[in-house]
Order: structure tokens, then sequence, then C-alpha cells
């Protein structure tokens, strides 16, 4: 059983955040796991997004080029990645960003509002994994149980303060 | 843990207590890293003021028999290469690692393999070669660094890793080495005479040609024994394979994803990974030209390995060429049509 993922957004979404919690998430479960992130040279703006992919057996290529699941944070992201998804996946959008819906009929499709949610709250940077929150919930092989260690993995150490309003922000995802 | 960090850790522990470095994507976690661990463990991290001034510090550390490296990525190895040459000429053993991004000119920062003539087939002025290995997982990042530098010493040479941006960049489980510092005996290393011997010298230029001669056929020998034990791959389905496909670094893990594909619909396909790219993996390539009716080489680049296989394999059989360049990945579905065409007969 394998899941591939692409995480697909503008820089500065925490697009590479995300998918590299998704990862811890499978290390500590003892699956097998790749990260591979691609993005431009700026630190904000431009286009990024990472191929996780977490599996039971050994991983070969680490790039994901169709994925089981796409989580996309902004409109060039779905327009890019919509038709690359294997028949069957499944689809996050981020319903604030992007306005059009997903045109495929033979995928599952979940439109969170996960910027707008971040907005009301008051923690605007975490949309990424509001929208992870409700990735988790629907892809069973994923699953919300044990989000506390590769949470305190991927915030960095300087940040643990972070680690509550992150699991908030995971929690919105999930009951959303 | 991110390739990039796999090999200053690994690094670290094979008992590199120097680094010289100049920043560049995609290999700039390995100096960060250093950055951070070196002055806390007694080590030197020293970020010069271009590349061409950080391998000549290496040199300097490398003659007092010490285990030093440097990092960079294309452009920058290019300007390296003057000091690698000075190396391999003053028969120093040093670590230098390429993490490859596109070419020629500052090209991208996306990843490839175009470097592959560079380091294998010297890369700079003089009759030399380098030790160069290949890692395809953040593993053999960590695992080769540590093979680099013991062949480094033993054989008093300059060795390379030539990875590429993915491997640099990508995080997969790692199990770091078990700190080891194998220790070489380096009576020629310049660490003080303290009046009790001659001193030694440590130097590349020879103006007699009897003698500049003498050193390179020594070197040559030395080159032979290297070429007879220290060649390292995989074979992976090789058994009954008709095909063979020779692949290195990041295409090779996209070429296995292929063969998998391939094997269920009925195809008879392998692969040779090259794990050491200079000494080449011939007598397995020759091994296979028996049985195969025909190779792809699987790479980056405008099919720079594809040459080496013809000659491993005298052009025996028809090798084919599977690339993507400046940046671009080829991906599994393009790597089993590639093994499709060539089982219906070929289109080269």
């Amino acid at each position: 059983m394998s899941c591939n993922i692409l995480f697909a957004g503008f820089g500065g979404q925490g697009i590479l955040f995300a998918g590299k919690f998704v990862a811890y998430k499978g290390l500590l479960e003892n699956k097998q796991v790749s990260w591979l992130p691609s993005y431009g040279p700026e630190m904000r703006g431009g286009t990024a997004n990472c191929s996780v992919i977490v599996s039971d057996e050994p991983i070969g290529s680490p790039i994901v080029s169709n994925p089981d699941v796409l989580v996309a944070m902004n409109l060039p992201s779905l327009d890019r990645y919509e038709n690359e998804v294997v028949s069957g996946g499944k689809i996050f959008v981020d319903s604030t960003l992007i306005s059009r819906k997903v045109e495929r009929t033979d995928v599952d499709v979940y439109y969170i509002p996960a910027t707008e949610i971040a907005n009301e709250k008051g923690i605007s940077t975490l949309a990424n994994m509001i929208i992870t929150g409700k990735l988790l919930k629907e892809v069973p092989s994923l699953g919300f149980d044990g989000i506390d260690a590769p949470l305190a993995k991927v915030v960095s150490a300087r940040h643990q303060d972070l680690l509550e309003v992150n699991k908030t922000a995971l929690k919105l995802g999930y009951d959303y | 843990m991110k390739g990039n960090e796999a090999i200053a850790e690994a690094a670290i522990r094979a008992g590199c207590m120097h680094y010289f470095g100049y920043p560049i994507t995609p290999q700039t976690e390995i100096a960060a890293y250093m950055a951070k661990r070196m002055p806390k463990i007694g080590g030197v991290f020293l970020q010069a003021e271009s590349e061409i001034a950080a391998v000549n510090m290496v040199l300097g550390v490398a003659a007092t028999g010490k285990r030093v490296m440097t990092s960079s990525s294309s452009p920058g190895v290019s300007l390296k290469s003057e000091g690698i040459s000075y190396l391999a000429g003053s028969d120093l053993p040093a670590l230098i690692v390429n993490v490859q991004r596109g070419g020629p000119g500052l090209g991208g920062i996306q990843p490839s393999q175009s470097d592959y003539f560079q380091a294998v087939k010297g890369g700079s002025h003089g009759d030399f070669k380098k030790i160069v290995l290949a890692p395809s997982s953040v593993q053999e990042m960590a695992s080769l660094t540590s093979t680099a530098f013991d062949l480094a010493d033993k054989y008093r040479m300059p060795a390379m890793i030539l990875a590429d941006g993915t491997m640099g960049q990508m995080m997969e489980p790692v199990e770091l080495p078990e700190p080891n510092a194998k220790s070489f005996d380096k009576p020629w290393a310049l660490t003080g005479t303290k009046g009790e011997r001659k001193h030694n010298i440590v130097n590349s230029l020879y103006l007699k040609p009897e003698e500049l001669e003498k050193t390179n056929f020594e070197r040559y020998e030395r080159y032979k024994e290297i070429e007879e034990n220290e060649v390292l791959y995989e074979e992976y389905l090789m058994e009954d394979a008709e095909i063979c496909v020779v692949s290195f670094g990041i295409t090779a893990r996209v070429a296995k994803n292929a063969i998998v594909e391939a094997r269920a619909k009925g195809i008879k396909v392998g692969m040779i990974r090259p794990i050491t790219l200079w000494p080449f993996p011939n007598k397995a390539l020759r091994a296979a030209a028996d049985k195969c009716k025909a190779f792809i080489s699987v790479e980056m680049n405008m099919g720079q390995m594809m040459e080496d296989v013809q000659l491993a394999i005298e052009c025996k059989k028809p090798v084919y060429l599977c690339n993507r360049v400046g940046g671009m990945i080829p991906s599994p579905e393009e790597v089993l049509a590639k093994i499709e065409s060539v089982n219906e007969g070929g289109d080269k």
C-alpha cells in the first residue's frame, strides 16, 4: 500500500512544511517515506510543491507525477495538476483561494476554505495545516491519530511554543 | 534527513573536521549544517571568498594528512577544477561533493547529471582520475561519504560524490554510519619534522620531464589497482534480462519503477546501476552484453554515460538513450515507453 501525495501552492504558504509533517508522521509509524521539494529561488511567492510518498514497501522514484492525493492551495496548482491525479484519487482544494470547481468526475473532491478559516481564527499562516487536518481525516492510510510526535519534529526547536496552535489548525481541518 | 545533511553528518562521523565552501543552490544545506556543527566539536567551518579559495584551503589541510572536504554545485565545481587537478598532481586525499544542477553556464537550479564527463574524465588539465561515487538514496549519500574518505586515503587521491539536486534536497529515513575514522598511515603528511625526520615535500611541479613522466606512470598503476578492486554497482533483476537499463543516481530510481511496470507486462528487463562511476563497472556490463539484446542508458544529460556503456560493451549491442536535461527529470512512463519501443525492435 503506497500513498503518493502532491502538495502544491505558492512559496510562503507552508507547502513544504505540511509535506514534511505528513512524511514524519509516516516515518514515526514505521512506514517507508520520502519527501522531495521543488521550488524556485524565491523565499515567498513563486510556485512551491512537494512530493510525499508514504508506503509499506521500499520507495522507488520519490517523484510524484500522478498523485493519489493532490492538495491544491492556489489556482495555478489546480490547473497544472488536476488532470495528473489518478482515477479514484482525492483532491483537496483551498476554496478561499480557488474559486473554480474541479472538473474531473472520477475523483473525490474536498473543498475547504482553509485560508478563510485561518484568518477568522487569527492563525493566518496555518491554512496549510487546516487543509492537512482534513487530509488526514479523509485518507484512511494516513489517519489523524498520533499527530503530536511528528509535529514536535517538524516545528523547529525555537518555535516549540507554536505546537499547540498547529494542533488547533489540524483539528479545525479535521472537524470541518 | 535531507540528502545534503546526510553527507555533512556522515563526513563528520568519518573524522572530517575541516570544511571549506562557498554557497550555491542546491547544496547549501551541507555548508549550513557544517556551520552549525563544526564549532561545537572543535572543527573548522570556513566560508571562503570564492570556490577557488575554498578548494585551495582544502589542498592545504589535505597536505597535513587531515580529512577535509568541500562541496558545491556545477558552476562552482568548474571553479574548483584547477584545485582538483593540483590535489591529484600532489597525490592528496580529499572529498569534493558536487550536487549537480542544470548547465552549461549558470544553467538553472533544478537537478541534472550533466557534469558526468567533468567528474569521470578528469575535468581539469593533466592526466588524472578521481574516484567518483553516485548515491541513489539519502542512505547512500551518508554511507558513500564514508566510503569516499576511506578510498581517498587508501589511494592518496581526490574522491568525488556526484549527486544531483534531487538527492540533495529530498528527505528519507537514514541510518547514519557509526563514527569511524579508519586510520591510514600517512608518512607523506606535513606534520612538522620535530627535528626527527627528513622534511616531506607535497608538490605538483616537476620541471624534469623524466620525473613528471614517472609520477604519471606510477599514478596510473594505482588507477589500475582501483579498477580491479573498487568497482561498486547494483544489479537489479538481471538474471534473465534481455534488455539492460544502465542508470545512476535519481534516474536509477525512476528506472526501477519503470522496470517493475515493464516486468508486469512480461518484458524481461533489468538494470545495472553503477555506484562508482569511476571506476566504471565495465566487466559487469561486458557480461551483460553477452546475454542481453540491447541497452538503455537513462540519464539527465545528452548521453554522456551512454558513451562509457558503449566503450564497456565494445559496441557489441545497441545502446539507446532515454534522457531529459536542463533540470527536467524523466518520468517512469517515459522510461517505460522507451523500454517497450526497444523491446519491439528499437528506435535509435
